[in-house]
């Protein structure tokens, strides 16, 4: 919580203000007991009609004050955790774009997705309450035993006794009952995990005919939840009737040493009706003041959490440059690069030497954790090399602002993702300008116009999250329209034309040759067909390059390319 | 009102704890309610200096500890009922809509959002037990409060207990104009948080892209606009659920110097038509005042949740409501078969507008290898669905060795097919539970047999815990290890028929060219079903079906439709084109 103070610093006011408010309030609400045992004991007792009428219109303007303060620090308090909120999320992801992939990857990425939503509001409402309660249930507590101690020490004693033993019921409960809720909540998730399992294999299920097995599993689970519910909710049903039990017992001791100190004449009727009150207004404080430690432990959980998050600083140093002052014949250079993963001791890339000139076509070909995506993403520097440099443009891509390289590469990455919103906001990816001529272009090219055109809405389809409303060769397909339509001068094609059949692929290559000459492709795939016709061929083997060159060279040099092509050929 | 009942009848089994609920809140609030005017009592025993009547007091006092002890004592039965009857329900109603799950139709299942369901299972169950079963305890125990204050103010003066009643109205509004209030705001604020976090799962979720593209100023924009809405609604929200406490407080507060001033008038003889009161009955009376508001408040705070857990619940029941598979139970039970199936005449269609097959007729004898061909979206798993009945055809029939498929159980048939999907299907468990799932009796012999066949035993061995390291979908698995192990999967079933949906398309050239020598030991003598862009696997096959739009366009072997020179032709000639 400390560490994300400096958030909560523009709302100094809001947070010094509020409990303050409240706290006027809570002294309002003191008072009421005291004015009317002063009812009781001078106006009932010496039959003082006006008096009674003042101090019960007293009793309403307390009231009054005492709802106007408290209105005025629950907006405070609002105001402050729900700006205090925004400012955080806002924060969060902001620093998480700044990360590179490293990060992200050592994060995780739905961890990051439930820190930004489920964490910030944790975090927010634990600033809500603390404002709206901090200053309240202690001072309403103190309060009540500061005046119960002003009326007669002796009997107060009986609080002292008596706020130990709900201290310590309440500590018990919960230290008990919160790790058993986490445990709960576990075995939740648990059943959400199996039921997603079992609709995403329901055909493999059904066509082993497990259904029985499967409903069993889930009775299990289910029973399994309920016993240990039934645990907690034992252990939580204790907490409310023991505090009423002790409390009234302690009213019941009030009471009696209290009518010992009425008979002898240290003590009023009216002083011992108010001291039976404070004892109820402890006990909704001290309720109040449980439910307070529960939110800021959740709060502070989360805001750790999200600490985290913040703290994670990126290993990736921007560059300078920007992409105008780089002019250089040779497209990609890798000299002598090396690659492996932060805290992976392998190797996944060894020794990588290639180049490739302006306008050509670089293939890499290899089996699946053979290094060609990894390779792929040295270029547009998703992650540094550990050895040798990679230069585009005849520049170490160190030296390029990250936002320039960017631009100078169209991705299309091996999964095909779409975003949800029109088809034209997704082509507007790269470029937020891009003329609807030139979207066209890119469709074109992408061998998308046609089935985009055909569609009801045309670009102005509305894709559903991840373009699910698409087959997987649309979607395949409108991914290197995106990619195109920021006009790169390099593409990428990470294994992105598995889903199309081999009359798109050939077509989409011959469109890419003939409309994009002076743009350099970099052709990522399994199939020999699709590589064929490159400039360059890369081989690669767990990590090695063991072959370079053309179709042909390859064919007659490199076992493995051999193995590859007449596997696919025979 | 009909939900509710229906509700009811999920808690029937419960019927005993339910009733213990109802007695144990009457007696614990009843009791809980005498207290104050024991309290009352006590202090009226104690007038004044030498003026204390202990003989009374001590009695007094005894009876207190015990109605407060034994109130406390129902307080917390009434709690373990509830908790009885509550999560009782909910495991039943859970654990039947997981055994509809197995039930429900495919077709169900693939229109319907996975999330979605998930969320009927999970959430919307645990918010139907929050809602309307605690719901329901809080709703009760308020109601017996309020009836039970009002009894004992009318016992103690009747008069004072007028004003009170009076006043009552002052309460429901108050209470209802805030839950109305915040209720709109909160429901903005769920929107807006959905809105967000999906958002932030797309953008966040594909981070390498929104890098790849330079997006992260208009990621940020895009987020940013949300986010502020979201904070505005969340503090209107927030604001006005709040007010709640202080407003309650206030008008508690309006009844207390009400009752302050008439009760202490009457006392001291002013106002003669309320009658003598003593003071002890005064502090009794306030006490009870301030009892009487607060169920208010938290009634109309329950009517809001009863409104959304019904609303839930309203969803659980759709799941529950939607017919099963038909119960085929009485059918023939396919033991074993030869492998022999023939097509007559089907047709199909999953929506009345597209037409999909028409009238399609083949036959399959026993171990021959049929090949699937068409371009992605072709509706090459529209036969799959079909031949396994995930689907129902709507023409024709099925023959499987000359019986009608719709004449034998769906899990018999469904067993002679061994299927290996494009999407793989891994299961949280151990690898060797995930190989043995079809056959859960399986040595673990057979089950490293199987991983050999399949090549899987070489990185099996070389996983922490070999076959019993515990696997899921996002565990670090590549797509085709992933696959070999749904591959080990069939080699130990070893079903008389094969279905391959694209099944080596995403494991590398070489071992795939191993399994492809696997495959063919396991395909010798059953009648395979293969689906793959991989043209040499084709050409091997004896029977091709090309389709297209969901139509099956040509059939033949290969040498037939290449001399036809149709569309099947072309599609081999692109694979060399440039």
């Amino acid at each position: 919580m400390q560490k994300l103070f400096r958030f909560l610093k523009p709302y100094k006011l809001e947070l010094i203000l509020g409990p303050l408010f409240k706290l006027l309030e809570a002294i309002f609400e003191l008072l009421v007991p005291i004015v009317m045992a002063k009812i009781i004991d001078n106006g009932i007792s010496q039959n003082n009609t006006s008096y009674i009428g003042k101090m019960c219109a007293l009793i309403v303007v307390l009231g009054i004050c005492g709802m106007c303060f408290a209105i005025t620090c629950q907006y405070l308090a609002a105001r402050c955790a729900f700006h205090y909120g925004a400012d955080l999320r806002k924060a969060l992801y902001q620093h998480i774009n700044s990360l590179s992939c490293t990060e992200l990857d050592k994060l995780g990425t739905s961890t990051l997705i439930n820190r930004i939503t489920n964490d910030v509001t944790a975090s927010q409402s634990g600033v809500n309450m603390f404002i709206r309660l901090a200053s309240r249930t202690p001072f309403l507590i103190i309060g009540a035993i500061v005046m119960v101690f002003i009326i007669d020490a002796k009997l107060s004693l009986i609080f002292l006794a008596i706020a130990p033993i709900i201290g310590f019921l309440l500590y018990f409960v919960m230290s008990k009952t919160i790790p058993l809720y986490t445990k709960n909540q576990k075995k939740l998730d648990n059943i959400a995990r199996h039921t997603g399992e079992n609709l995403e294999g329901v055909r493999v299920i059904r066509a082993f005919s497990r259904q029985k097995q499967e409903v069993k599993a889930f009775a299990d689970e289910c029973a399994d939840l309920e016993k240990s519910m039934l645990t907690v909710g034992k252990i939580s049903a204790v907490l409310n009737p023991l505090t009423f039990i002790v409390i009234n017992l302690g009213i019941v001791a009030v009471l009696w040493f209290g009518g010992v100190h009425v008979d002898t004449g240290r003590l009023t009727q009216g002083n011992l009706t108010a001291f039976a009150n404070y004892m109820t207004q402890i006990l909704l404080a001290m309720i109040a003041f449980a439910n307070l430690v529960v939110i800021l432990t959740k709060a502070q959980a989360s805001s750790i959490r999200v600490a985290q998050v913040l703290e994670t600083v990126s290993t990736m140093q921007d560059g300078s440059e920007l992409s105008d002052s780089a002019n250089s014949e040779i497209a990609i250079k890798f000299n002598h690069v090396n690659f492996s993963y932060a805290g992976a001791g392998d190797s996944i890339l060894e020794n990588i030497n290639f180049e490739i000139k302006k306008g050509q076509t670089l293939g890499i070909i290899g089996g699946t954790g053979s290094g060609k995506s990894t390779l792929a993403g040295l270029i547009y520097r998703s992650y540094d090399v550990t050895q040798g440099e990679v230069q585009v443009f005849g520049k170490n891509i160190k030296n390029y602002q990250l936002k320039a390289l960017n631009k100078k590469i169209g991705l299309v990455p091996q999964k095909a993702v779409l975003f949800t919103g029109s088809i034209a906001e997704n082509l507007k990816w790269a470029d937020e300008n891009i003329s609807e001529s030139d979207m066209q272009k890119a469709l074109d090219i992408a061998q998308a116009s046609e089935f985009v055109n055909q569609l009801q809405y045309g670009l102005n389809t509305h894709l559903v999250q991840g373009g699910r409303n698409l087959s997987g060769g649309q979607k395949q397909r409108l991914t290197i329209a995106r990619a195109l339509a920021g006009k790169p001068e390099i593409l990428i094609l990470d294994d992105s034309m598995s889903a199309l059949d081999y009359a798109t692929d050939a077509k989409l290559r011959t469109a890419l040759k003939e409309q994009c000459k002076n743009m350099t492709k970099v052709i990522i795939s399994q199939r020999a067909t699709s590589l064929m016709h490159a400039d360059l061929i890369l081989v690669l083997d767990d990590g090695a390059c063991v072959g370079k060159g053309t179709h042909d060279a390859l064919l007659k040099s490199c076992g493995v390319y051999q193995e590859i092509y007449h596997s696919q050929m025979q | 009102m009909k939900i509710i009942f229906r509700i009811l009848k999920y808690c029937r089994p419960y019927l005993g704890y339910f009733i213990l609920t109802i007695i144990c809140t009457l007696i614990g609030i009843s009791l809980s309610l005498i207290a104050p005017l024991l309290i009352g009592k006590a202090i009226d025993f104690t007038i004044a200096e030498n003026h204390v009547d202990f003989a009374g007091l001590i009695k007094i006092v005894i009876v207190l500890a015990l109605t407060v002890c034994i109130s406390g004592l129902f307080q917390w039965l009434q709690g373990l009922f509830i908790n009885k009857l509550a999560f009782g329900t909910v495991k039943n109603l859970r654990s039947e809509l997981t055994v509809k799950l197995e039930e429900l139709p495919i077709s169900y299942i693939d229109s319907n959002q996975r999330g979605d369901m998930i969320a009927r299972v999970i959430s919307d169950i645990e918010i139907l037990s929050d809602g309307l079963l605690q719901g329901f305890a809080q709703l009760f125990t308020g109601i017996v409060t309020i009836l039970g204050v009002l009894i004992l103010m009318l016992m103690i003066n009747m008069k004072i207990a007028l004003i009170v009643v009076i006043m009552t109205p002052i309460s429901l509004l108050v209470a209802t104009k805030i839950t109305k209030l915040s209720h709109d705001a909160f429901q903005k604020q769920s929107a807006l948080r959905g809105n967000i976090g999906a958002l932030t799962e797309e953008l966040v979720g594909n981070q390498k892209l929104v890098k790849a593209f330079a997006y992260e100023d208009r990621a940020e924009q895009r987020f940013s606009n949300i986010n502020q809405e979201l904070g505005e609604a969340g503090l209107k929200a927030t604001f006005f659920a709040s007010i709640s406490n202080p407003a309650t407080r206030f008008v508690n507060n309006l009844i207390y110097a009400a009752v302050g001033t008439v009760g202490a008038l009457g006392a001291v003889g002013t106002l003669p038509w309320i009658g003598v009161m003593t003071v002890g009955e005064l502090a009794t009376f306030l006490t009870y005042a301030n009892q009487y508001t607060k169920p208010f408040n938290e009634i109309s705070g329950v009517f809001a949740e009863l409104q959304n857990a019904i609303s839930c619940t309203q969803r659980v029941f759709e799941i529950l409501d939607t017919p099963s598979e038909p119960d085929d139970s009485n059918f023939e039970k396919l033991t074993s078969c030869h492998g022999d199936l023939e097509i007559r005449h089907i047709a199909f269609s999953y929506t009345e507008d597209k037409k999909l097959i028409q009238d399609f007729s083949m036959h399959a004898h026993t171990g021959q290898k049929i090949a699937i061909v068409g371009k992605t979206g072709c509706g090459k798993s529209t036969i799959i669905n079909l031949l396994l009945r995930f689907y129902e055809i709507q023409k024709g029939e099925i023959l499987l060795d000359g019986k009608s498929t719709k004449n034998l159980t769906r899990d018999s048939l469904r067993k002679q097919f061994g299927m290996v999907l494009q999407e793989t299907w891994i299961f949280t468990g151990t690898v060797a539970e995930n190989i043995a799932y079809g056959k859960p009796n399986a040595t673990r012999e057979e089950i490293e047999q199987a991983g050999r066949s399949a090549h899987a035993h070489g990185f099996i061995k070389r996983l922490p815990n070999g076959y019993d390291t515990v696997i899921s979908d996002h565990s670090g698995l590549s797509q085709g290890q992933k696959q070999l192990l749904c591959i080990a999967r069939i080699m130990l079933t070893n079903p008389p028929m094969l279905i391959l949906d694209e099944a080596t398309s995403s494991i590398d050239l070489r071992t795939e060219h191993r399994i492809q020598k696997a495959f063919e030991t396991l395909m010798q003598g059953k009648t395979s079903f293969i689906i793959a862009h991989r043209l040499s696997t084709i050409r091997s096959a004896d029977w091709i079906l090309v389709m297209q739009d969901g139509n099956i366009m040509e059939q033949g072997n290969h040498d037939m439709l290449m001399q036809q020179g149709g569309y099947y032709a072309s599609l081999y000639q692109s694979q060399f084109a440039g």
